[in-house]
């Protein structure tokens, strides 16, 4: 069994119209290079479902995004996600926005393949108004209280990016906080996640074995991609890349910005991205932020 | 830079901020911010040993961390708060969070997500993130760096994220018992909930500050409260831990122009 593939393998497996959920949280281990290959593709009308950070951002830019199942979107230490912003703000994206929480609790439901789980989320608000497809649910019990019921969000396919990998499909994530890259897994017909390095097969201590967030019989694909993140972050090897960053958000404010950045950075190819980043060595060692 | 005899406003309103978790028990409590952060961190170094903080990312800390650069500071970790971990306290509502809102109404409804219409807005900001969850389940204040009619809407807020006191928002069977908003700590008072009805009131001035000037700036009538009187001045223990806590002082960056906590005789 060896599940490695490449970026354009993953992106193969795509279909215009499909529901895809990433991995990560904001500006926070993002599959950046299988965004980079969506990016190159022609693929579109896309449902993206993401704790939204540059992926969403650059989805949004390249007009790949019919519909954003979100939370948020933020860059973190820039707030305001500029792209997002840019085409949130020219109208015509489908939105379901959602509680965090319940964003989470969706992708729990598909997981565990039940149509709902009841929260208190998203009642009082404007999400129920703005989304008329989330209804409310009366407890069967004696406190017969009123409930929302999160709908399962099913998603065709999991992009997640991972520390570890291995030709099998197991995984390790290492950071401080794992997010919610399980629950994306657990929803989607099929997840592929990419990896900063990939082994043959691993052989862990104990200690190390506990950063598994999820089981293989999920993984239907293994990509081999350093840096993949950036410029997100990938606790706890490297941080975000502050200057590439600005970079990207000055291309929101700039005539013909967005082809600007996809000739610079995007179209030439994963290698090409490296160096004008100044390689693995200088990605590789971006410093993690402190709070 | 300010020193012992001049205080400035942003540390007036880490003390004010702190105050909101007096008496709140083994909470998470949750400061988004400098100066929410820098009060929670105050509190819990002072009267309120009992609560629970981060390190604003996974793990728990008995000891708040500084802010910024660490030097040779070393965290020192008692525990574990994830986000997964994070959504599970917010729902058990062991949690008092304060964070700062694009919008806040009088009924206390919070907006994070869009200003203007919602479709093609003016501009859209964060998105909702945690706020209909946290303001449903947990106690919660708010902060506002530039109190104005901007901030302080009339009529609701133009997209509800977290919920309030608005009658027209809740159906039969929704539980409102959870919903628990306490304070405003803005750069001109200190707001809360304590009305006839969950009215909204000024609680406190900050020094100088009229209670007509702070009426004229806000979208809707406010209350006096019977006890109205001036915001507490930090004392100087108060300001050593602050500037401890604070060594590259990020809160001076916090309020347009650092004023001084005491506003110079106009």
């Amino acid at each position: 069994m060896n599940k490695l593939m490449t970026t354009a393998d993953v992106v193969a497996q795509l279909r215009d119209g499909m529901t895809i959920g990433f991995g990560g949280w904001g500006p926070r281990r993002k599959p950046m290079a299988i965004v980079r290959e969506i990016l190159r593709s022609d693929v579109k009308d896309l449902t993206v479902v993401s704790y939204g950070g540059p992926d969403v951002g650059m989805l949004c830019a390249a007009g790949k995004v019919k519909k954003l199942i979100f939370g948020f979107a933020t860059l973190d230490a820039i707030p305001l996600e500029p792209w997002y912003r840019k085409v949130r703000e020219a109208g015509g994206l489908e939105l379901m926005e959602l509680d965090e929480g319940m964003w989470q609790w969706g992708l729990r439901a598909a997981g565990m393949r039940v149509p709902f789980l009841p929260t208190r989320c998203g009642l009082a608000t404007d999400i129920t108004k703005l989304n008329p497809e989330l209804k409310t649910i009366q407890s069967p019990y004696a406190d017969g209280e009123v409930l929302l019921a999160m709908p399962a969000l099913k998603l065709d396919v999991a992009l997640v990016h991972v520390n570890v990998a291995d030709q099998l499909g197991n995984t390790l994530i290492q950071g401080g906080d794992p997010y919610f890259d399980h629950l994306v897994a657990r929803a989607a017909d099929a997840c592929y996640v990419s990896a900063e390095r990939v082994e043959e097969r691993l052989a862990l201590t104990p200690d190390q074995a506990r950063f598994n967030t999820f089981e293989r019989y999920l993984v239907k694909g293994v990509v081999h991609a350093p840096c993949g993140a950036h410029p997100t972050t990938c606790a706890p090897e490297y941080g975000w890349d502050m200057s590439h960053f600005k970079r990207y958000v000055a291309s929101a404010a700039e005539e013909g910005g967005w082809q600007a950045y996809m000739d610079e950075f995007v179209t030439p190819g994963e290698a090409a991205y490296q160096e004008r980043n100044g390689g693995v060595e200088r990605m590789g060692k971006l410093p993690l932020p402190v709070f | 830079m300010s020193n012992n005899t001049e205080v400035t406003l942003a540390e007036l309103m880490i003390v004010a901020a702190s105050e909101a978790w007096r008496g709140d028990g083994e909470v998470l409590a949750s400061g988004i911010g400098v100066i929410p952060r820098l009060g929670a961190s105050l509190a819990k170094l002072t009267y309120a040993p009992e609560l629970l903080m981060t390190d604003s990312e996974c793990f728990l800390v008995e000891e708040p961390i500084p802010l910024g650069p660490r030097g040779d500071y070393v965290p020192k970790y008692s525990g574990y708060m994830s986000f997964e971990r994070v959504f599970e306290c917010v729902w058990g509502g062991r949690r008092h969070a304060m964070i700062g809102p694009t919008q806040i109404d009088r009924f206390g409804q919070t907006n994070l997500s869009v200003v203007g219409d919602y479709k093609k807005p003016k501009a859209a900001i964060l998105g909702v993130r945690g706020l209909p969850g946290n303001s449903i389940n947990h106690i919660n204040s708010f902060f506002v760096p530039n109190h104005s009619k901007r901030v302080f809407v009339e009529g609701e807020v133009d997209m509800v994220s977290g919920v309030g006191f608005n009658p027209a928002r809740w159906a039969p069977g929704m539980k409102q018992d959870f919903m628990d908003i306490r304070r405003i700590v803005t750069d001109l008072c200190v707001l809360d909930f304590e009305g006839p009805d969950h009215a909204i009131r000024v609680r406190s001035l900050h020094p100088g500050v009229s209670f007509d000037e702070v009426q004229e700036k806000t979208g809707f009538p406010l209350l006096k409260a019977p006890e109205l009187g001036e915001t507490p001045h930090p004392t100087a223990a108060q300001l050593e831990i602050i500037r401890r806590l604070d060594p590259h002082d990020l809160r001076g960056a916090q309020i347009k122009g650092n004023p001084p906590g005491i506003r110079a005789a106009a």
